[in-house]
């Protein structure tokens, strides 16, 4: 297990290396430019000339690349073109901000999705399997962020019993997920952002555990005359490599925060944050970010990868 | 013994007493909800358009000269800010001399100083100073083109030199904030550290600052101009770049202040007890023309799209947000004169075109999806286009987000010559940004904002004796004359005026709508 662990580990140093050229390269096939924002509108080209020295993006790109990953193996990742500020201190900012979300709609979102895609699957074609799988398909389907508006248009428009946006009356500094004056803050966003995650774990679980009921064992288990709740413990199991994937992905695209959602409910995550940095073009950020984010999926892979050879040794063999 | 005691008992008395009552009042505070996605730079001249200028530039910092924003009947006019008055210098045109306002404070106490006006300058223009920051010159260099020196004359007065002459240099000094050198120089040119605590002599100052979420600024109560200290305890800005969720924010009590409702949240806000706030902005939605190549090159072509658009329509689709824009400026503008109206007219526009010999007449237009300032720019910009059409047009939309728009409208025609126009929103504050620079040669792109290279003998020399007249009333009649020279050569397509919205909690009182980008939001006052 140890040796796997280890290949595992090693295998995911190219991976970020990859992930780094990509995502260095990727900001710059975007066309604009990252000094638009900064400079008027008619500069002389003498005048982009001079800040684009003063910012560094006169040199050939290779360069730049070479020059932003070595900092980056130091923990400089550079700063914000808007801001001035480092991008680590606005990237693990908006992530934390982010995770204050995440860890809600996470366990929220698993268990919900996990709870009725089980009980799907266990009873393929009857009702509880349809009134499932349609919500499953409505939270899918449902545009989040349209869902978003109208959560807000409801409960805090019209019932005037949750806030619309923000972090609270002081933001993010004095946000205290203990106390009901900041939680209640959390309440809309979490629902939201909990919708697709809900629908798709739930058609997976339910898929795979109506898949994993076919197979011979189950039979066997049967007609060896286990009770329904053992059988159904080892469905449980046997599904739970496949669950455990697509969760890994949710997990990821949860903890990158939602450009969209963060948007609606003025989040200050790190999708509201990415959603700037690329209309500013603010590179530095983008890249620093998308980087932390890729990061972030690559040792959920990881975690991900470990665990199913944990539950499935199957996997560890092949 | 006992009296001491007596006596301590009654002072504790005493100030719990006249504490109680400030304690029982609840603090009033105007909270902004801003456009922008992010909160505009501290450190000086802001980031974020004149949205940044508007709620943390002009609240923060002064500049040499201010906008007259007390009046919502009349366009507004630069005013004496930190200089008292200024005068060009009779025996050379290009000196300029500015008389400082005496008795002034930064925020940090220092008295404000004919030395902090130079140790300003070279904050943005020397790359050699230890003050010197590259955002700020980056952010104000648009505004020091024709800055050439700074010197003192004596503690109140500076002399300030440009590279040419130019009578209406005044107006760019409007757009450069002062900071304090005293902060400055405690936290050792740390910009970081400043932009967290700035300090300026404005109307505002800082109070407390969440990097991206909230900045909270109090009355500066000590500020120069006493009919300017706000009334209400404090002054929160918030980001808000979605339409619906700033309305959902108004609605629920979160924010008593709103840029920029859309349109079709305006009757629910109004249904709510909202004020809705409008007036006649220097703001307009046109396209720019390339006038090197393509149909647009044409004279016949540009009024026959002009005469092609049923500008009431556009109105209508922002629920009448706007007013229909027949020419650069609004008919408020001291600069309005007697343009062409090019009214709806679309038999007039079918000859036109048939004059012209381009039937059908291919256009490629580039219009962006959003941006600041750009509007409603699909819907508008697909009115435009079926408009266009019924006359004899084909257009071609290459659409793009802002930032490519605005590379679009950097490089100029030289670079993207396919392009016959694009659609960019203009800010018409003064006469060189409104009027001069799209016409000038010297503003040729790129490098100007002349996008395409629009040249004219007769506009041009007016523009040179713009320059060289120092006599304001004589200025204004030319300013008038060059702007119906420009509606003559219908140098844009001109669609609306935009009224800009604003949406207000009923609590709110005493907003005055000034007819710039800028506004003073002192004299509000705010019901518990």
């Amino acid at each position: 297990m140890l040796g796997y662990i280890a290949r595992r580990i090693l295998l995911a140093i190219p991976i970020a290396f990859g992930v780094s050229v990509v995502c260095f390269s990727l900001v710059y096939l975007a066309p604009g430019d990252p000094l638009q924002t900064i400079l008027p509108s008619d500069a002389t080209q003498e005048m982009v000339e001079q800040i684009k020295h003063a910012y560094g993006f006169d040199r050939p790109l290779p360069v730049q690349y070479l020059l932003w990953l070595v900092h980056v193996l130091t923990g400089d990742f550079g700063v914000s073109i808007s801001t001035r500020r480092p991008v680590i201190l606005e990237v693990t900012g908006a992530l934390s901000n982010t995770f204050i979300l995440t860890s809600f709609a996470i366990p929220l979102s698993f268990i919900t999705g996990y709870a009725m895609g089980a009980l799907a699957g266990c009873f393929p074609g009857r009702a509880v399997d349809r009134i499932v799988t349609g919500a499953a398909v409505v939270g899918v389907s449902l545009p989040n962020y349209w869902l978003g508006i109208v959560l807000v248009i409801i409960f805090a428009v019209e019932l005037m019993a949750l806030p619309a946006t923000g972090m609270g009356p002081q933001g993010s500094s004095q946000f205290n997920v203990l106390h009901w004056s900041s939680a209640r803050f959390l309440v809309l966003p979490v629902i939201t952002l909990s919708m697709i995650p809900v629908g798709i774990i739930a058609r997976t679980t339910r898929a795979a555990v109506s898949e994993v009921l076919n197979q011979d064992f189950v039979t066997t288990l049967r007609a060896k005359g286990l009770s329904e709740f053992a059988v159904i413990r080892h469905v449980l199991k046997n599904s739970a490599p496949q669950v455990l994937a697509v969760m890994g992905l949710q997990f990821g695209y949860l903890m990158g925060g939602s450009i969209l959602i963060e948007t609606v409910f003025t989040w200050p995550g790190s999708g509201f944050m990415l959603s700037k940095a690329i209309i500013n073009r603010d590179i530095p950020v983008l890249q620093g970010t998308i980087l932390f984010l890729a990061m972030i999926f690559v040792a959920t892979n990881l975690v991900v990868d470990l665990l199913q050879s944990m539950i499935d040794p199957r996997i560890r063999r092949s | 013994m006992t009296s001491s005691i007596s006596r301590t008992a009654f002072v504790l008395a005493m100030a719990l007493g006249s504490a109680a009552p400030l304690a029982a009042r609840a603090e009033s505070v105007l909270t902004v909800a801003m456009t922008a996605g992010d909160i505009p730079a501290t450190t000086g001249n802001p980031d974020q358009g004149f949205e940044g200028f508007r709620f943390v530039g002009y609240n923060l910092y002064d500049g040499l000269a201010l906008w007259d924003l007390s009046s919502s009947d009349k366009p507004s006019d630069i005013k004496p800010g930190l200089a008292t008055s200024w005068e060009v210098d009779p025996n050379n045109h290009k000196r300029w001399i500015y008389h400082l306002r005496q008795g002034v404070k930064w925020h940090d106490g220092c008295p404000f100083t004919a030395d902090d006006v130079i140790w300003n300058f070279g904050r943005i223009t020397d790359d050699k100073a230890p003050q010197f920051y590259t955002q700020q010159m980056a952010f104000s260099r648009a505004y020091t083109t024709n800055f050439s020196s700074v010197e003192k004359i004596d503690d109140s007065t500076v002399a300030i030199t440009t590279k040419v002459v130019e009578s209406l240099f005044p107006y760019q000094l409007s757009y450069i904030l002062m900071v304090s050198r005293c902060r400055a120089e405690a936290l050792h040119y740390d910009w970081n550290a400043y932009a967290e605590h700035p300090s300026g002599t404005g109307p505002f100052r800082a109070d407390r600052l969440v990097a991206h979420e909230r900045f909270e600024l109090l009355p500066n109560k000590e500020y120069w101009d006493p009919k300017r200290i706000a009334k209400y305890d404090r002054l929160v800005l918030l980001p808000m770049p979605e339409a619906a969720t700033r309305t959902a924010a108004l609605l629920t009590g979160q924010v008593n202040f709103v840029e920029a409702p859309s349109p079709d949240a305006i009757p629910r806000l109004r249904s709510a007890g909202m004020q809705i706030i409008t007036n006649t902005y220097p703001h307009n939605w046109p396209y720019i023309l390339n006038f090197v190549r393509g149909p647009m090159a044409d004279i016949r072509v540009r009024r026959a799209a002009n005469y092609a658009l049923n500008r009431g329509e556009f109105v209508e689709l922002l629920g009448g947000t706007a007013i229909e824009d027949y020419a650069t400026m609004p008919p408020t503008s001291p600069w309005y004169g007697h343009p062409i109206k090019y009214e709806f007219n679309q038999a007039k526009a079918k000859e036109l075109l048939k004059e012209a010999g381009c039937l059908p007449c291919k256009i490629t237009l580039a219009i962006s999806t959003s941006g600041s300032g750009q509007m409603q720019p699909l819907p508008m910009n697909e009115l435009v286009k079926s408009q266009l059409e019924e006359v004899g047009f084909q257009v071609e939309f290459k659409v793009m987000d802002w930032n490519s728009l605005i590379e679009i409208g950097r490089s100029g025609v030289v670079k993207y010559p396919e392009i016959d126009g694009y659609n960019g929103s203009r800010a018409l504050l003064d006469p060189v940004s409104a009027l001069i620079k799209p016409v000038g040669k010297l503003y040729w792109s790129p490098g100007g904002a002349n996008w395409g290279h629009f040249y004219d003998p007769e506009i041009e020399d007016l523009v040179g004796q713009i320059f060289n007249e120092f006599d304001t009333d004589k200025r204004l009649t030319m300013l008038i004359k060059l702007h119906e020279l420009e509606s003559d050569r219908a140098q844009m397509i001109w669609v609306v005026h935009d009224l800009n919205p604003r949406a207000l909690s009923p609590k709110l009182h005493g907003f005055v709508q000034a007819q710039n980008w800028f506004q003073d939001l002192t004299p509000i006052t705010v019901d518990p």
